[in-house]
């Protein structure tokens, strides 16, 4: 067991600190985060940052650098972000495309598909999105029902996604879709990617609780899929989903917005009932909790990456991160604003930096619970995956799809 | 980096694990709980020759000159099997005050009999039902002379001798003081885990020699604190999961409305729950095993979040083990009140939960990295 650095490593280090140094400004303390005035100007922005990434050689990682990676170990990856987390960058765009769309082109697409499209997505020249919930499929994701029929050489796409992040703003995206209604769920689902601008596919952002509007609706009318944007077999996309979604709770795990250091650093800062609110017992009492739990995710992401380097596979375990995460976020989000007492309430974006990041974990912890698997179907996975237990009973099961009875209400 | 333990360390964890099941440590907490034994000397001596009282002494004085990072990986597994022996008293606190402060006499008196397992030790710094604190310390030292009183003294009834917090000349200071003699009077107590034994010291002019200097007694004291607690914390977590992994084997065997019990959403959810203290608190005590074994500047922060965080991984694990078990959890009969009990044995013996909380939070303002 050692925390530090070897040889390697320090170098490697230092070299990812140099490179950063000299194309990004140091954040001058932790709340000096980016922030775009515009999502369009932080598009431009992400893009523009990505390109510099990819030019110095520190884009996608992980991936293999025939793709436009970098063949990374875990261990660099670790060190990476522990070093670029000191620097004012862009960030929040290509997590989809370059965390779950990429790996799952990497292990199911041709080699002419992966020369194609593969690098222009880890210079984010080309935005990817996923399409996969629907209306009445979320946590039941194999329930599906946007249809796909071949004609041809091609498919004909029918039906209607939701929740899709980025979608108004992607060039390309993987979607799962039912090829065979007469036989079980899992069983009749088919995988594609395709490209945003085919005729038929209209996106519609849905309105958010924060107010904005980062996720869309998707609809598609008679929209044309050559089948060799096919990934996986027809009948294969529950196993192509699966791979994705291991790949997805590895990219989402880490939610944005107030975390342990910035509710420590406002309760050093922030008045309470005459005295500063570090002093109160309740507040150091949640702090050491948080601070707890944080390390600990800290700590558990370690240990992963030390079984990932000894050539062990990610385990369902990293379902726990998102959990941990999402619900600390919730509850320090919700700390802060109680600390700005009625004041907290009012909303704040032009006026102060630090009140909007908290009002922000507030809306956006109510989603990141539900994003990427709910609370609940994780708490499933660790407990029918990693302990044992036995799976829920499933009244759907073994019935053909089209027998199944369904509500969206 | 490499956050793991090595294949050296697993095998030790291996070899302490099937010692403990041969010897059916756990049925003998129970065997403490139930009878008038302070603690089970039949195990005592096979940790003992195993040569686990000696782990991290040096060779100079007789020990095996290993590193902490064995002795988590053997606290961890006395935690998972209940063992009743006062390892924790003799090995995490006196010897580890010993090692850390004991003139170099000091050690050769002390450290070989401990390695040997020929004398045990304890740690005796309560006084009364609140924490003690550098001004409510009221047992004192005059001319090498000690007079008060501690309480809950884990194995003080069966120690030879105990590091005890006392004040000299204004100052806290930690003495070692042997007990085998008229002016140390010991008074068994009863407590919530019978498993372990407690006892009331009273010192009337007992002889009593200081360890390092009255001048760095409290810093002393929180570092042989701090140093503790990580040991504590895997003994901790070594329970907690015990508590999850019974819960879990119960659960699939006991059915109820035609199915195993493990198949409901609510206990499923409740496993998920256990199962995520644990591996936070794991992730946490890997970091303070590390701290405590390099003698990090971390190790304050380190000790107190794995303290905190087993601390609570333990409570949540051995109550709901219970409530997975429903009303044969709370019965005599079945093992599941063994871990209870220890689990709040083991978060009082060096400092309340919130205690460490408040640690935790000042050594980050001390450390000012953030």
């Amino acid at each position: 067991m050692d925390f530090n650095d070897t040889t390697d490593e320090t170098k490697f280090r230092e070299e990812a600190f140099n490179w950063l140094s000299n194309n990004a400004p140091l954040k001058e303390n932790p709340k000096d985060t980016w922030k775009p005035a515009s999502e369009e100007e932080g598009l431009k922005e992400a893009k523009a940052w990505a390109a510099k990434l990819h030019e110095g050689g520190w884009a996608c990682l992980h991936w293999p650098k025939e793709y436009g990676g970098r063949d990374a170990t875990p261990i660099e990856r670790v060190i990476w972000g522990q070093e670029i987390s000191k620097f004012k960058v862009p960030g929040g765009y290509f997590e989809i495309g370059q965390g779950m769309a990429g790996p799952v082109m990497m292990m199911y697409a041709n080699e002419e598909q992966k020369k194609r499209y593969l690098p222009p997505l880890a210079k984010a020249e080309e935005v990817w999105c996923q399409l996969f919930s629907e209306p009445a499929s979320g946590s039941d994701l194999a329930g599906l029902k946007t249809k796909c029929e071949k004609d041809g050489d091609d498919w004909i796409i029918n039906g209607q996604k939701i929740w899709t992040s980025g979608a108004h703003f992607s060039d390309y995206g993987i979607i799962v879709t039912r090829s065979d209604p007469n036989v079980a769920k899992h069983k009749g689902l088919t995988y594609f990617f395709l490209d945003m601008k085919s005729p038929g596919v209209e996106v519609r952002p849905i309105k958010q609780i924060s107010g904005g509007a980062n996720f869309n609706e998707v609809y598609f009318t008679d929209v044309r899929i050559p089948d060799e944007q096919r990934l996986g077999e027809v009948g294969d996309g529950w196993k192509v989903s699966l791979t994705t979604l291991m790949n997805e709770r590895l990219a989402v795990g880490d939610a944005s917005g107030p975390d342990f250091e910035e509710a420590f650093n406002l309760a050093r800062g922030q008045d309470l009932n005459g005295k500063l609110a570090i002093e109160n017992d309740s507040v150091r009492e949640k702090l050491a909790d948080w601070y707890c739990q944080a390390s600990g995710l800290k700590f558990a992401k370690y240990r992963n990456i030390s079984a990932l380097s000894r050539g062990e596979t990610p385990g369902p375990q990293s379902s726990i991160t998102k959990i941990v995460s999402a619900n600390k976020l919730q509850e320090i989000a919700n700390f802060g604003l109680d600390l700005m007492d009625n004041a907290g309430i009012l909303r704040s974006d032009d006026r102060d930096a630090e009140q909007s990041m908290y009002q922000y974990g507030f809306y956006g912890a109510a989603g990141l619970r539900i994003a990427g698997g709910t609370d609940e179907i994780l708490k499933n996975i660790i407990s029918e995956q990693v302990l044992g237990m036995p799976q829920d009973m499933r009244a759907d099961k073994g019935i053909p799809f089209n027998e199944i009875p369904t509500s969206t209400k | 980096m490499n956050f793991e333990f090595s294949q050296e360390q697993v095998q030790l964890r291996d070899s302490v694990r099937k010692m403990l099941d041969n010897k059916e440590a756990l049925k003998k907490a129970r065997e403490v709980l139930e009878g008038e034994k302070s603690y089970d000397k039949d195990l005592w001596n096979s940790l003992v020759e195993m040569g686990l009282t000696a782990t991290t002494i040096p060779e100079e004085y007789e020990g095996l000159g290993l590193g902490h990072l064995e002795l988590c990986v053997v606290a961890e597994e006395l935690g998972r099997s209940l063992a009743p022996t006062p390892f924790s008293s003799s090995v995490y606190l006196a010897t580890e005050a010993l090692l850390l402060l004991g003139s170099d006499d000091q050690k050769k008196e002390y450290l070989p009999k401990l390695a040997r397992g020929e004398i045990i030790g304890t740690f005796a710094h309560s006084e009364s039902n609140t924490s003690p604190t550098a001004s409510n310390i009221n047992t004192v030292v005059n001319n090498g002379k000690i007079n008060g009183k501690k309480i809950a003294v884990p194995d003080g009834d069966v120690s030879d001798f105990a590091i005890v917090t006392a004040v000299e000349d204004g100052k806290i200071g930690l003495y070692a003081v042997n007990l085998k003699n008229e002016k140390s009077q010991i008074i068994s107590q009863d407590t919530l885990d019978p498993s372990r034994s407690h006892a009331e010291i009273s010192f009337d002019g007992a002889d009593s020699e200081l360890l390092g200097s009255t001048e760095e007694g409290w810093a002393n004291l929180n570092n042989l604190l701090d140093k503790a607690a990580v040991l504590f914390a895997f003994e901790q977590l070594g329970g907690a999961e015990a508590c999850m992994n019974m819960a879990k084997e119960y659960s699939l065997g006991r059915f109820a409305f035609g199915r195993p019990i493990a198949s409901f959403q609510a206990i499923k959810h409740k496993l998920a729950d256990m199962f995520v203290t644990v591996e936070l608190a794991r992730s946490n005590c890997y970091f303070g095993a590390w701290a405590l074994s390099t003698d990090s500047a971390e190790l304050p922060t380190a000790a107190a979040t794995s303290r905190v965080s087993a601390s609570q991984a333990y409570h949540e694990c051995s109550k709901e083990n219970i409530q997975t078990h429903g009303g044969m959890g709370f019965t005599w009969e079945f093992d599941c009140h063994l871990f209870y009990k220890r689990c709040r044995q083991l978060a009082a013996n060096i400092g309340s939960q919130a205690i460490w909380k408040d640690k935790l939070i000042s050594s980050l303002e001390r450390a000012n990295t953030l």
